[in-house]
């Protein structure tokens, strides 16, 4: 069994929450004393069944405005797989809230009313996943009860959508027709539909591929901690304690330490009692090497075969994300993995408008801009292009001043 | 030498090592906050994989109400010795002694509330920069808004409107002085994926979890360990059960589950079945649908 991340895009009507709280409870993952606060709860639907978005909204000023303001995570599972909701508000003033729930996702379900199609915030909602880097897309169109459960209704919404999709260079997009009020397509095939041949949603969620195998080969490790236990039987013992981000070590594999330079050869490989021959991306391990080399936190492991990019100055999308707008005149704090360098915006490219997708030049950068900027950083980083490697190609920005996260890059090129 | 699959379990598994290791190279002053109960054993088991053979990088810290079951402290002693790591204990009984905390009054007593108090000033004597909990995104709705790296202020509250954007697997740890941060490296587990784990790891637990025949009362529709922390009158009636508790916490706010199951094995096929939630049995989440929001934002774990 394996673990599939998801986060779910719509406008705020769209029904969002409500398609969460759905699938949820088709799939017997709400249970008796949750199921009994919300019956009990205040808000009901108009026909008086019980509203299944409660069960996301977490915090009182969300149930008080019945919207999401931050990110929910829900976790459910089948016998096929494990289930990580990033439940994410759609509102313009919360796209950094749903940054953050796409980050980490393989998926994203992106509703449309099937009343309305696609709309601005379709729109602006694909860009960012696009702008992430998610391979998979769900378009569900929502509220087919509202419009008959209509084929032609459904099919000019899915031409609609693949000219954006194609636009955005999305890499596989597929289209539901639902209604998470009524429960078509969700977890049930809906006999309503019957021109609709392909799976209901969860269906497809369980069985969606979400191999890895688009992502970087290059073994890469940054070091988070050195293991020294400075006992008289282990008198000798350092072993670089890391996540594999990419790529697989084995051992008497030639590395390199970068940004140092250092070459050496991995003697050992060990997981808690265990030896390993090799690991592989996502596995958290200690790295011992055959010869003394000045190794510290922030440096990174790679394989010497596969050397990543290194530079001061990085061509990058950026998500800004404080209230306090992009100032081009102070030095941020860069955190790339385990590494933390000072950082200055040297340029600001463009901007793009995420309601239309233009492109414009731009004077300031406020809460929630997205655009193309020169970051020139104080060490050299060594990275990878986000198209080839998230986690190597991919950093926040912290504001010194208030320790703030105030903006998410993702590395594009060279400058 | 061995190769190994990369299922659910070991995923989890290495993103919490991860955590917990961004911890150790993040701060300067950490703390591993210890229940006694499964979740933080489970974090004390992935600590030592994060860290051996090296020592932690941080002493285990537990609040302790003075109102536990038994079993949990002799399972705590026990553990900490084969550990050979520093235990701080903060007691809730010096915060009452030195009257900064009044004890509840009432049949529905609890020292659960006062626990924040005393774990603030234990933070604040050891001046604790990070505070490492087991709270889990799935056990309830406040906790499923929440960070992993969750900064909490001088006064150790939380604020949900004001939480910091956590991207990807990078993780900000920078604070001010006087603040700290509470982590929480399996935030993305569930009650079912910390049990199907300690089944794999085979790690010990304190006895209780089990099936056993223990004195009960019946309040409020729950079982509750008829004890002397528990305060009782001549309406209680005290009968004999075969219970077992799905969390451990304060006496007095714990309830117990009638439950045949002694084994592992049949408490995963019990949680599996069940239709009621762990928190279900925590009298303290009951007050109000926003209990934990208001006791997080007070500075609660």
């Amino acid at each position: 069994m394996n673990i599939l991340k998801f986060f779910t895009a719509g406008s705020v009507d769209d029904g969002k929450s409500t398609l969460i709280g759905r699938l949820l409870y088709d799939t017997d993952s709400i249970l008796a004393d949750q199921l009994e606060a919300i019956q009990n709860a205040n808000r009901k639907n108009d026909d008086g069944t019980v509203d299944l978005a409660i069960l996301t909204d977490g915090l009182r000023a969300e149930r008080e405005q019945g919207i999401t303001i931050d990110v929910a995570y829900k976790y459910f599972q089948t016998d096929q797989r494990k289930f990580i909701i990033a439940d994410t508000p759609g509102h313009i003033q919360y796209t950094r809230n749903m940054v953050t729930g796409a980050s980490t996702a393989n998926l994203a379900i992106i509703l449309v009313d099937a009343r309305n199609g696609v709309v601005e915030q379709t729109i602006r909602h694909s860009y960012l996943v696009s702008l992430l880097g998610i391979k998979h897309v769900v378009l569900a169109v929502n509220k087919m009860d509202m419009v008959d459960y209509s084929e032609t209704v459904f099919n000019a919404i899915e031409q609609k959508y693949k000219t954006l999709a194609e636009e955005l260079k999305l890499q596989e997009v597929t289209y539901i027709p639902v209604s998470a009020l009524k429960g078509d397509n969700i977890v049930h095939q809906s006999d309503r539909m019957l021109w609709y041949k392909g799976d209901s949603l969860l269906r497809f969620l369980e069985e969606v591929e979400t191999s890895m195998a688009q992502q970087s080969d290059k073994a890469r490790m940054p070091v988070q901690w050195v293991i020294r236990p400075q006992t008289d039987e282990l008198h000798d013992y350092r072993g670089y304690a890391g996540r594999v981000v990419s790529g697989t070590f084995k051992v008497g594999d030639k590395i390199t330490v970068l940004p140092s330079g250092a070459s050496s050869t991995i003697s050992k490989i060990e997981f808690f009692n265990q030896e390993l021959e090799e690991v592989s991306s996502g596995q958290s391990v200690t790295i011992h090497l055959s010869s003394d080399v000045d190794i510290s936190r922030g440096d990174t492991i790679v394989n010497s075969s596969a050397l990543p990019q290194e530079s001061k100055l990085i061509e990058a999308d950026l998500c800004w994300m404080d209230t306090k707008a992009l100032d081009t005149s102070i030095i941020y704090l860069l955190q790339h993995n385990s590494k933390v360098t000072k950082c200055k915006i040297a340029e600001v490219i463009y901007k793009v408008d995420i309601n239309t997708l233009e492109k414009h030049s731009a004077d300031e950068f406020k809460l929630n801009d997205i655009g193309r900027v020169v970051l020139k950083t104080a060490d050299n980083l060594p990275f990878d292009f986000y198209s080839d490697s998230k986690a190597n190609g991919a950093a926040i920005l912290i504001d010194s001043r208030t320790n703030l996260t105030v903006g998410a890059t993702m590395f594009r090129a060279l400058a | 030498m061995s190769k190994y699959n990369f299922d659910y379990l070991d995923e989890l598994e290495a993103e919490a090592i991860h955590i917990l290791r961004e911890v150790a190279g993040q701060f300067e002053k950490p703390a591993l906050l210890f229940s006694g109960g499964k979740d933080s054993i489970t974090l004390v088991r992935l600590a030592e994989k994060a860290f051996r053979p090296g020592k932690f990088p941080f002493p285990l810290v537990h609040i302790d109400t003075g109102h536990n079951f038994e079993e949990t402290i002799e399972y705590r002693d026990r553990m900490v010795a084969r550990l050979g790591e520093r235990l701080i204990v903060g007691s809730v009984q010096a915060s009452i002694d030195a009257g900064k905390v009044v004890e509840q009054k009432g049949k529905n007593a609890s020292r659960n509330a006062l626990q924040t108090v005393t774990l603030l000033d234990t933070i604040e004597q050891h001046q604790f920069d990070a505070c490492i909990g087991g709270a889990r995104r799935d056990e309830e709705k406040a906790r499923a808004k929440e960070r992993i790296f969750s900064v909490r202020d001088e006064f150790g509250q939380w604020d949900p409107k004001r939480q910091r954007p956590e991207l990807w697997n990078i993780y900000n740890g920078k604070i001010h002085k006087g603040e700290n941060v509470r982590v929480f490296p399996i935030s993305n587990w569930t009650e079912l994926d910390v049990w199907n784990y300690i089944r794999r790891e085979k790690i010990e637990l304190p006895s209780i979890y089990f099936a056993h025949e223990r004195e009960v009362i019946t309040r409020n529709g729950q079982l509750m360990a008829a004890s002397s922390y528990v305060n009782m009158d001549e309406e209680d009636v005290v009968e004999r059960k075969k219970v077992r508790f799905r969390t451990v916490g304060d006496i007095s706010c714990t309830a117990a589950i009638e439950s045949d199951a002694f084994l592992i094995d049949d408490i995963i096929d019990e949680i599996s079945r069940s239709k009621i939630s762990e928190r279900g049995a925590r009298m303290d989440d009951k007050v109000s649908e926003a209990a934990m929001e208001d006791r997080k934002k007070g500075g609660y774990f």
